[in-house]
């Protein structure tokens, strides 16, 4: 048995626990699966579900405004890549923000270290998203649209996505502790932000004098990038793929130094 | 003496409010943000505890026990001081927490124990002790949302003493399950003891602490008030719940190191207590059997509107054997005299098995020293019995039994 230290909180001592994250990963799977009688197919099926209705609803508008990509399943293909962004995104942000709030009657009867909490939250949201790849690479050869090898890139961009989301979604985990505003504002961000990212558009519908609008919506800088690896076969957009990858590493830092700033403060406050 | 386990030194805890939240936020970041109050819980605490240690914390709800306990742990963070530990912290202050009622007692295991910190290899080696302490059998494979109550405790306590910490701490969760159960969980935690874990147990429970403890800590106001063996700290406590305006508690080191709590309003006093032998001289070794008795005299200081007495008679651990006082009996005294001196006299006969035991006296003003406590004295008489002229017996009290053997 090794002298497992006094976990104090602290990413690197997360480390001891990493077979707890695993465990917990697995666990809320096995939660899942448990009592459902299609389990894990539901993860699969909402969100091609919200695909399907989209892709009914707007296609007529949207037909002809795809340039670039020659296939009658064009706009299907375009949300899908989208969808394949903005989710996981929303799920970290979404879960991150009540992490301490949900946990915390764990965390006042139970020493643990905080930082294991929005890794779990991590390891859920990259499992889910890679069945979900997987679903969706599968639709495109359904629908004639073999990938280039573009999408190698996707790995790439797909760090930059969760890193973006895990560092907003620390920074108001840990605010919404003390300010619970936070939690409901966060929610309806979210939904604003779902439109203002063309995911179920394309920015060319946009008039041209408001697009600065879109072009300043960090999420776009990740869903375009989607966009260009998995429907254009295009590199990267590196300005825009650099700028979304320093504003994570910004905003993981300072959601690092506030679950650190507020350590003694946190527990008063759950 | 080696080193302590753990120390605690000046460590003191305060919540503090600002007037917004947002500038608890901006004090993080270093801004000179003064909190418009600042609550302290504790304060000034200050001790070391060594290898084997068994230290009980008693006090009042609200005076800082759980606070303590949980910055000992490592879940709260004091404001101020420090606490040193070496080795590992168990903490039992719930029982099933990070429990999932849809996972099977054996998924819950790992996980719970992996919150613990522990891994899967240790788990694994770990779960046959686990699943066999618990004693759930088939269950042990089915969701927890189909145990007993009971049930689920026992895997819950088998979990959290799966590994032997270096210090067990414990708060109020030592009666999990059935009587058996519980005889099988102190049985645990002592043998964890004889192998060098150091516990701190919170407890109201006085005959667990006395059992339990070498060492007792008495917590009042945020701060440190006791910190002695159990006895003496109990009795303290216990004087301290009584304890109203215009009280004040006295103690005395008596000639062998045990300590004398006393303690009331001094409205009518204890002038003097005595046991009488047989013979009717003061006796302080009695023998199994014999008639004694108690003379206790009493004068009355200031006008109060009764006067009861009462007495327990209790062993080296504190536990009463025996305990009555005049409101019971129907003899209290109503609206005694200022300035009258009372004689109470006791006649028993001394049906204890042989040991040490004290007698505490209480002058109140009604069946409970709650009422209003005039004067309480904890090892007011102290004497031994001794087994001179029965035939010999094993226990704590003399009950002659008339034996007859057919064939």
């Amino acid at each position: 048995m090794t002298p497992a230290t006094q976990p104090r909180g602290g990413f690197a001592r997360s480390w001891a626990y990493r077979y707890f994250v695993l465990s917990s990963i697995a666990t809320d799977f096995r939660l899942r699966v448990v009592r459902s009688r299609l389990g894990l197919v539901w993860l699969i099926l909402s969100p091609l579900l919200q695909v399907a209705i989209y892709a009914l609803v707007l296609s007529a508008v949207m037909r002809a405004r795809l340039p670039g990509i020659d296939n009658q399943y064009a706009y299907a293909i375009y949300l899908l890549a989208g969808f394949l962004a903005w989710y996981p995104f929303t799920e970290i942000v979404t879960r991150c923000v009540t992490i301490f709030i949900d946990n915390a009657n764990a965390m006042k009867k139970i020493a643990f270290p905080r930082a294991v909490l929005p890794l779990v939250t991590l390891g859920i949201a990259v499992v889910n998203n890679l069945i979900m790849l997987a679903v969706v690479l599968a639709a495109f050869l359904l629908m004639g649209h073999a990938p280039s090898l573009t999408v190698l890139w996707l790995p790439l961009i797909l760090a930059v996505n969760l890193g973006l989301a895990m560092g907003l979604g620390l920074c108001c985990g840990v605010l919404n502790v003390f300010i619970r505003d936070i939690g409901q504002l966060v929610q309806i961000a979210l939904q604003f932000g779902f439109w203002l990212t063309p995911i179920v558009y394309v920015i060319d519908i946009i008039p041209a004098s408001y697009r600065w609008i879109i072009a300043l919506n960090p999420v776009f800088w990740v869903v375009d990038n989607y966009h260009r690896v998995l429907v254009y076969d295009l590199p990267p957009n590196w300005q825009a793929l650099g700028a979304a990858a320093a504003l994570a590493c910004l905003l993981l830092a300072l959601g690092r130094f506030m679950l650190r700033r507020s350590q003694a403060d946190m527990m008063d406050a759950l | 003496m080696t080193a302590p386990l753990l120390a605690l030194q000046g460590v003191g805890k305060s919540f503090r409010r600002y007037r917004r939240e947002i500038h608890r936020v901006l004090s993080w970041f270093g801004l000179p943000m003064p909190p418009v109050d600042e609550r302290w819980v504790l304060r000034d605490i200050g001790f070391a505890v060594h290898p084997g240690e068994a230290v009980g914390i008693v006090g009042r709800n609200g005076a800082g026990k759980s606070t303590l306990l949980k910055m000992i742990a490592g879940i709260m963070r004091q404001t101020e001081g420090s606490i040193i530990v070496s080795g590992r912290i168990a903490a039992i202050l719930e029982l099933g927490m990070g429990f999932s009622g849809e996972l099977t007692g054996r998924q819950n295991v790992f996980h719970a124990a992996g919150m613990m910190g522990f891994s899967h290899a240790e788990i694994e080696a770990a779960l046959d002790d686990i699943a066999g302490f618990a004693e759930i059998g088939a269950f042990f494979d089915q969701p927890i949302r189909v145990y007993s109550s009971g049930m689920q405790m026992r895997l819950a306590f088998a979990v959290a003493t799966a590994f032997r910490p270096d210090i067990l701490i414990v708060d109020e969760a030592l009666a999990v399950g059935d009587a058996y159960f519980q005889h099988k969980s102190m049985e645990r935690i002592r043998a964890f003891q004889a192998q060098g874990t150091s516990l701190i147990l919170v407890s109201h429970d006085k005959v667990a602490l006395q059992s339990l403890c070498t060492r007792a800590i008495l917590l009042d106001g945020g701060t440190l008030l006791r910190d002695g063996d159990p006895q003496s700290v109990l009795d303290y406590y216990n004087a301290l719940l009584a304890k109203k305006e215009g009280e004040e508690i006295e103690v005395e080191t008596l000639a062998d190191g045990r300590v004398r709590t006393i303690s009331g309003t001094r409205e009518a006093v204890i002038e003097s207590a005595s046991l009488l032998g047989p013979d009717g001289g003061p006796a302080d070794t009695v023998g199994v059997g014999a008639t004694v008795t108690l003379l206790v005299r009493a004068r009355v200081v200031r006008e109060i509107p009764s006067l009861v007495l009462g007495y327990a008679i209790k062993d080296r651990l504190g536990q009463t054997f025996f305990g009555i006082n005049t409101a019971f009996s129907k003899q209290g005294i109503v609206a005694p005299p200022v300035g009258a001196t009372y004689t109470f006299r006791i006649a028993f006969p001394m049906m204890l098995g042989p040991g040490t035991y004290s007698i505490a006296l209480a002058l109140s003003g009604g069946e409970s020293h709650l009422d209003s406590n005039y004067e309480w004295r904890d090892l007011a008489l102290m004497f031994d019995v001794v087994n001179l002229d029965k035939a010999p017996f094993d226990g704590k009290m003399y009950m002659p039994p008339a034996i007859t053997i057919e064939r």
